[in-house]
């Protein structure tokens, strides 16, 4: 790859050309052609124009951000350079979590068309470093030598769940000669971003379904059919993008976004465009028409509609020829395109433009004073107009994504309310039922199938064309049938055709592929894998073990409700704020720190993948899972980029990466665990860790763990102190209920334990130290016992308190006196002798030989022969092994100091009992 | 026909010395661990549950020295290897404290014993933090039910404790305690009080299990291993020196002098290792014309090991040594213990001279100061200060590294030694 000219450490000049266009006259925005970009002292400029594939500024100079450029706007000062993109994802953006899915070493100048979110795509044009040439590879073609270093290729897309087979029309590249409309076909997809809050969960839903086979079903139940399920569709559409707007707490960025963007008359205009002469009240609901255009569905009925209304309503609108124009190009190469997204947002907007055939324009206005509203305008506004419309929708089927209550009442009193409007359209709907129904079906089923065969891609990817084949050839024949008593051309067969065709060809072809040995850069080695499969538990004593181990994962975690939901809440708001900050959690070990963290961490996961809240990325780091504390650095940039890099480099990298403002950005979320052993003399890691977050682009949001409750005081100095701020949270050790409440839990009905077994445990170990893992282990140890001490395995019955007694005692009795009870005679009189001695001297030290002295008296009067000076001192240095005695080193020899290190009283105990 | 057979009954006793020998010095495991029934049961359970069902557990095995922690282990290890299932599927891993002084030659050593170290080449051994990365990222992989149960046995366990923040162990046993590879970690350790030295999250996620290995064995149960230690095995080749050699073993053990010597060993320490120091020592006087163990031997071997071990270097001192250290111990009688130095001991030696001249010659000052040295090198005195540059030697503080009885029992024994010298030393003052 070529040097950028960062790299040159040059300023860049950026120029804009071309002749302006009024973008937004209320924000006073103006759309421009093209940018002249030159280097300082240099007389090359570098011209980039919308449609050209990219190079941004990023956190790596030797690989920068790709994407393809969609539009350039700017204030009217030209002061401001902002830039529309759709992004473009490298393998080393991929979480690393994820890269698995991919199935196949990866080519090195492969990218991935982002279908994620997640991504702000208007980017401020300065940070554009030049120009690069991307080229789509089919999916059945092998990559190309890599000759050209320059080049880049896509061939999947990746939408934060899994990577899909790119749809070649996405990549249909447009002439650069004309303009700002070239990029007009694919601005909605990127402009649905922009009203990213209040969109996100219709999106996200439609994206892992460009699936030709939908448009091909879709296509095949007759106009009217299609429409109502189209205008089903949009219902849904509509109340889960109520939920998501009533979610977002950054809605209100969201509506100033929109204001910018999605209502600016450019973007109006480019919408027209491709939705050709729809209905003009459409004009004020931009943003609706932005993700609606992301769902690709079916073709036909578009063009139908597209058709009868583009005469009447093409007068209205500056662009109303684009169909027209869109019409034409089909035949040439670049027909696809903006045929198949015209369709689309016919085909979604179809129900308002059936529906309301009547519709007044005055409805216009008010809908438009609606849209300027900030937070629900887009949801309300969308569903204040169905219910207008009455249009015959009938949510079957409906499975509104959020949990929350409100959202579902909300969805409950829509649904009402359109059953209502429903049976005034029963005869629309009547025919509709039974072919919506399992339209919806194939809808669902075909996103499976798109998760399944994902799945094999990385596994096996042979059986692949067996899973799809049955389902797609009778939906292809309905798609013919259906299309000849379509009234269209067959210029929309052939389309259609193309469009099947090109689906049909897909998965036949992928099996072909090569599964090339992948040869990651750092090998990770594993244990080697076990011959016989590790057995399962046989019997109920077994199951209660295997469940009492603390590894065992339980179902949820009791006990820690409040400190859970302290916690979920604080990410989640960080998350959705897109902030960061920081929190620090105390407790002693043993009391469900890390569990609960890694808990809330599932549960947020869950919310991300259920579209509730922006994906996120999760790291963890441990103070003892790392030789040094500047390892931390190496740790985090490892699990974030997977580079491999020294301390110092990756302190370096991680700060730029958390200052520099990269627009391709998803909140992280950092546990670190066993904070204390992060400190350094000079505290640098802590200050490091602790201030990236307040940055104001880092989006990190740093979770600390350590034991004692006061360390930030203890050992962090002010200005880390200051950082790490007051978020605090500390993990009281289990009381006696709790920890009955979680082996309870965890037995989860398994009857092994007799109740007043289990609350002789919890008290004992709450009485001790409060560890649950402590109690967890107690438990498991009672179960041998209870196990050994029946002679048939089969017939071990209940755990009872006398097993638990027994464990208890092995646990936690002291084996200082078993030990003196066991050792020999003369250690034994050596202990008397230092007993003596202390007594004597009335200290609790004394040298080796002044006891000696002591105890060749006592074996004199024990009537035992004495034993030499070197068997004496064999004597105290076993002791001292034991640790029955504390000694000084032993070059000292006769001098060293003898101290004890139990009490007297049980010495002198353990003696009594023996000689007794 | 004299000289083989004298040539068959050598080649016999070269076998009996080998096959006890063997018994002694390498530790051969015995059949079954005597006296341990229930620790043996305890911990075999315990590895056959990691090997089998993938259980993750860990252990301590504490004891005094020479109680049979590692004889029990390895017979453990010994019995689980041989069932089928478990052969190939556990993967044990030896360290010790004493041979792995740091995290970083145990992380190598772990890697190494897992031959991990082929999986990226010579790249393992790179810095101490990748290691650790590389390992753990190792155990992370596996899981319960798939990869191989790893069995780490750490010797000399409180030596890992003292191992910079215990990094080694924490990892080890949080894997234990998290779902990731099995493993089972045995830490095995002579320290009683092992657990206060792990740091107290290091502490909690050890399970807390520990087997104490602590010998109740009583006089009877010691003799009767004496005899079954120094007895032959049943397939000895020739069954007439079998029956003879045992029939002998038998009668010693029952000689009571022999009782008497055993009795006195039993009393000083219960571990066979020393013990077996003892036969050892009884049995290299087996030769071929003296074709059994006599009494005698066994009281010879038990006086060799009691003798103290300063009274021969005693008895190899020079007259003015000798007479040096009688000073010292009546400085030590006048000032109770307290430190001397030279020049104290050289005015006690003078005093002395002038009572006895005649017995004993006048030594110049720098010959008795190098006699002072010479003592000082067998480390028979010690100096008090550890700054000894700046003081003079002659004024240097020492303190007597001998008992009185030591002392007193080398003059009895000492070949040729003056009257006045003796009665010097026994009388109470100067």
């Amino acid at each position: 790859m070529v040097r950028y000219f960062t790299r040159l450490r040059m300023r860049r000049i950026y120029k804009w050309g071309g002749r302006p266009y009024i973008f937004d006259r209320k924000l006073k925005s103006y759309g421009f052609e093209y940018l002249n970009m030159s280097v300082e002292g240099q007389e090359a400029v570098t011209t980039v124009t919308p449609g050209q594939y990219i190079l941004i500024e990023g956190n790596d100079d030797e690989y920068p951000f790709v994407a393809k450029l969609l539009k350039f706007f700017g204030d009217e000062s030209h002061k401001q350079k902002k830039a529309l993109v759709q992004w473009f994802l490298r393998l080393s953006e991929v979480p690393q979590n994820k890269k698995l899915l991919l199935g196949r070493s990866p080519h090195p100048q492969e990218i991935f068309y982002y279908l994620g979110r997640a991504c702000d795509n208007e980017i401020n044009a300065e940070s554009i470093l030049g120009t690069v040439d991307v080229q789509h590879v089919p999916e059945d073609t092998p990559f190309p030598e890599p000759g050209t270093k320059d080049t880049l290729y896509v061939k999947l897309s990746w939408d934060t769940k899994a990577f899909n087979v790119l749809d070649p029309v996405l990549m249909q590249d447009t002439p650069a000669s004309t303009p700002p409309k070239p990029a007009l076909p694919l601005f909605p997809p990127c402009a649905s971003p922009t009203a990213t809050p209040v969109s996100r969960g219709p999106v996200r839903r439609a994206l892992p379904t460009p699936d030709p086979t939908v448009m091909r079903r879709a296509g095949s139940v007759s106009d009217t059919r299609a429409t109502m399920s189209a205008g089903k569709r949009s219902t849904l559409e509509a109340e889960s993008i109520h939920s998501a707007s009533k979610l977002s707490a950054s809605k209100i960025l969201s509506a100033k976004r929109r204001g910018s963007a999605a209502d600016t008359p450019g973007v109006r205009k480019k919408l027209q465009l491709s939705i050709g002469a729809s209905p003009g009240k459409k004009m004020t609901r931009a943003d609706v028409l932005c993700e609606l255009l992301d769902e690709e569905m079916e073709s036909e009925k578009v063009i139908s509609l597209k058709l009868s209304s583009s005469v009447s309503h093409s007068l209205q609108h500056g662009c109303s020829l684009s169909p027209m124009r869109s019409g034409c190009k089909t035949p040439n190469g670049q027909r696809r395109f903006p045929w198949k997204l015209s369709s689309i947002s016919l085909d979604r907007l179809s129900p308002t433009a059936l529906g309301e055939q009547d519709l007044s324009r005055a409805t216009t206005p008010s809908r438009r004073k609606e849209s300027a509203m900030a937070i629900r305008k887009p949801a309300l506004g969308v569903l204040a107009e169905e219910d207008s419309e009455d249009s015959p929708m009938q949510p079957i089927a409906l499975t509104p994504r959020s949990k929350r209550k409100s959202a579902q009442l909300v969805s409950l009193r829509i649904r009402k309310q359109l059953n209502l409007l429903d049976n005034t359209q029963e005869l629309i709907s009547d025919g509709d039922d039974d072919c919506f129904v399992p339209s919806k079906k194939d809808l669902q089923s075909s996103s499976d199938e798109e998760k399944t065969d994902s799945e094999e891609e990385t596994r096996g990817r042979n059986c692949k064309t067996s899973v799809r084949t049955p389902c797609k050839t009778p939906s292809k024949k309905k798609d013919l049938q259906s299309s000849s008593d379509s009234e269209e051309e067959t210029m929309v067969r052939k389309t259609r055709g193309r469009n099947g065709k090109a689906s049909a060809r897909t998965p036949c072809k992928t099996p072909s592929k090569k599964v090339t040995p992948s040869t990651p850069r750092h090998a990770t080695p594993s244990i080697p894998s076990r011959t016989v499969p590790a057995r399962q538990p046989g019997n109920i004593l077994e199951e209660a073990r295997a469940r009492l181990h603390v590894s065992s994962v339980p179902e949820s975690l009791p006990c820690r409700e409040q400190e859970f939901q302290d916690i979920y809440n604080f990410v989640e708001s960080k998350v959705m704020d897109g902030t960061g900050g920081c929190m620090y959690i105390s407790g002693v070990p043993g009391t469900g720190k890390t569990a609960t963290i890694h808990e809330v961490i599932r549960c947020l996961q869950h919310a991300s993948d259920m579209d509730e809240i922006p994906t996120f990325r999760f790291i963890e780091i441990n103070g003892m899972k790392m030789t040094d504390p500047h390892q931390a650095y190496v740790q985090i940039l490892q699990k974030l980029t997977d580079q491999k890099v020294t301390a110092d480099h990756a302190a370096a990298l991680l700060e730029k990466r958390f200052s520099n403002p990269a627009p391709k950005k998803e909140t992280t979320v950092l546990l670190v665990d066993e904070l204390d052993l992060l400190w350094t003399r000079k505290q640098n890691v802590m200050y490091n860790l602790f201030d990236w977050p307040t940055r104001r682009h880092a989006r990190l949001v740093v979770l600390t763990i350590a034991n004692t409750m006061d360390l930030p005081e203890r050992i962090m100095i002010n200005r880390v102190a200051s950082r790490l701020g007051l978020t605090r949270m500390s993990f009281q050790p289990y009381s006696f209920k709790q920890l009955q409440q979680i082996i309870t839990s965890r037995l989860n009905k398994v009857k092994a334990f007799e109740e007043d077994a289990l609350q002789l445990v919890s008290r004992k170990v709450a009485a001790l130290s409060g560890d649950a893992r402590r109690c967890l282990d107690i438990c498991r140890r009672a179960t041998e016992i209870c196990e050994h001490s029946t002679s048939h395995p089969s017939s071990a019955g209940l755990v009872r308190m006398n097993h638990v007694m027994e464990a208890l005692d092995e646990m936690f009795s002291s084996s200082y006196i078993t030990a003196i009870r066991c050792a020999s005679l003369q250690e034994q009189l050596f202990l008397r002798a230092v007993i003596a001695e202390f007594r004597r001297l009335g200290l609790e030290e004394a040298t080796f030989q002044q006891v000696f002295v002591q105890h060749r008296a006592l074996s004199r009067v024990e009537g035992l022969q004495p034993i030499s000076v070197s068997e004496g001192l064999a004597v105290c240095q076993r002791l001292g092994a034991c640790r029955l005695l504390l000694l000084e080193a032993s070059r000292l020899d006769m001098l060293q100091r003898v101290r004890l290190n139990v009490s007297q009283d049980d010495v002198l105990y353990a003696l009594k009992a023996v000689r007794d | 026909m004299c000289t083989l057979s004298r040539q068959r009954k050598g080649s016999i006793h070269e076998l009996v010395q080998m096959i006890l020998r063997e018994r002694f010095c390498h530790q051969r495991l015995p059949e079954k661990p005597v006296g341990m029934e229930s620790q043996h049961k305890h911990l075999l359970e315990l590895l056959r549950r990691t090997a089998v069902h993938g259980e993750s557990n860990s252990v301590l095995i504490v004891g005094p020295r020479g109680s049979g922690k590692t004889m029990l282990l390895n017979c453990v290890l010994r019995e689980l290897l041989e069932v089928k299932d478990v052969n190939k599927n556990v993967l044990p891993v030896h360290l010790n404290g004493l041979l792995q002084t740091d995290d970083r030659i145990a992380l190598k050593e772990i890697t190494r014993q897992l031959n991990l170290e082929n999986v990226v080449g010579d790249k393992v051994f790179g810095s101490f933090a990748e290691n650790l990365a590389f390992l753990l990222e190792a155990l992370k992989k596996g899981d319960r039910s798939s990869s191989r149960p790893v069995l780490f046995i750490l010797d000399e366990f409180d030596l890992f404790a003292h191992h910079k923040n215990q990094t080694l162990l924490y990892n080890l046993l949080d894997v234990s305690q998290s779902a990731q590879a099995p493993v089972a970690v045995i830490g095995l350790t002579c320290r009683l009080d092992v657990l206060e030295l792990l740091e107290k999250r290091v502490k909690s996620r050890f399970s807390h299990r520990q087997i104490h290995l602590l010998s109740s064995l009583s006089f009877i149960q010691y003799l009767d291993n004496v005899r079954s230690q120094l007895s032959l095995p049943q397939d000895f080749p020739d069954t007439n020196f079998y029956d003879e050699w045992n029939d002998g073993i038998k009668t010693l053990c029952e000689d009571q002098s022999v009782v008497d010597v055993l009795q006195r060993h039993y009393n000083s320490s219960k571990d066979f290792r020393s013990l077996h120091l003892l036969l050892m020592l009884a049995l290299s006087r087996v030769s071929a014309s003296k074709p059994a163990i006599k009494p005698t031997d066994l009281l010879e071997a038990s006086r060799v090991c009691m003798v103290d071990s300063k009274a021969n270097i005693l008895h190899g001192l020079s007259i003015l040594e000798l007479c040096l250290i009688i000073a010292m111990k009546h400085l030590n009688d006048i000032y109770e213990g307290e430190p001397f130095n030279f020049q104290m001991v050289h005015n006690e030696f003078k005093k002395f001279l002038q009572r006895k001249s005649h017995s004993i010659h006048n030594f110049d000052k720098p010959v008795v100061i190098k006699a002072f040295e010479h003592l000082q090198q067998l480390e028979l005195i010690k100096s008090m200060d550890s700054s000894t540059a700046k003081i003079q030697k002659e004024y240097q503080l020492m303190k007597l590294l001998l008992d009185h009885s030591q002392i007193m029992e080398a003059l009895q024994k000492y070949p040729q030694c003056p009257t006045d010298v003796k009665q010097w030393a026994m009388s109470a003052f100067g």
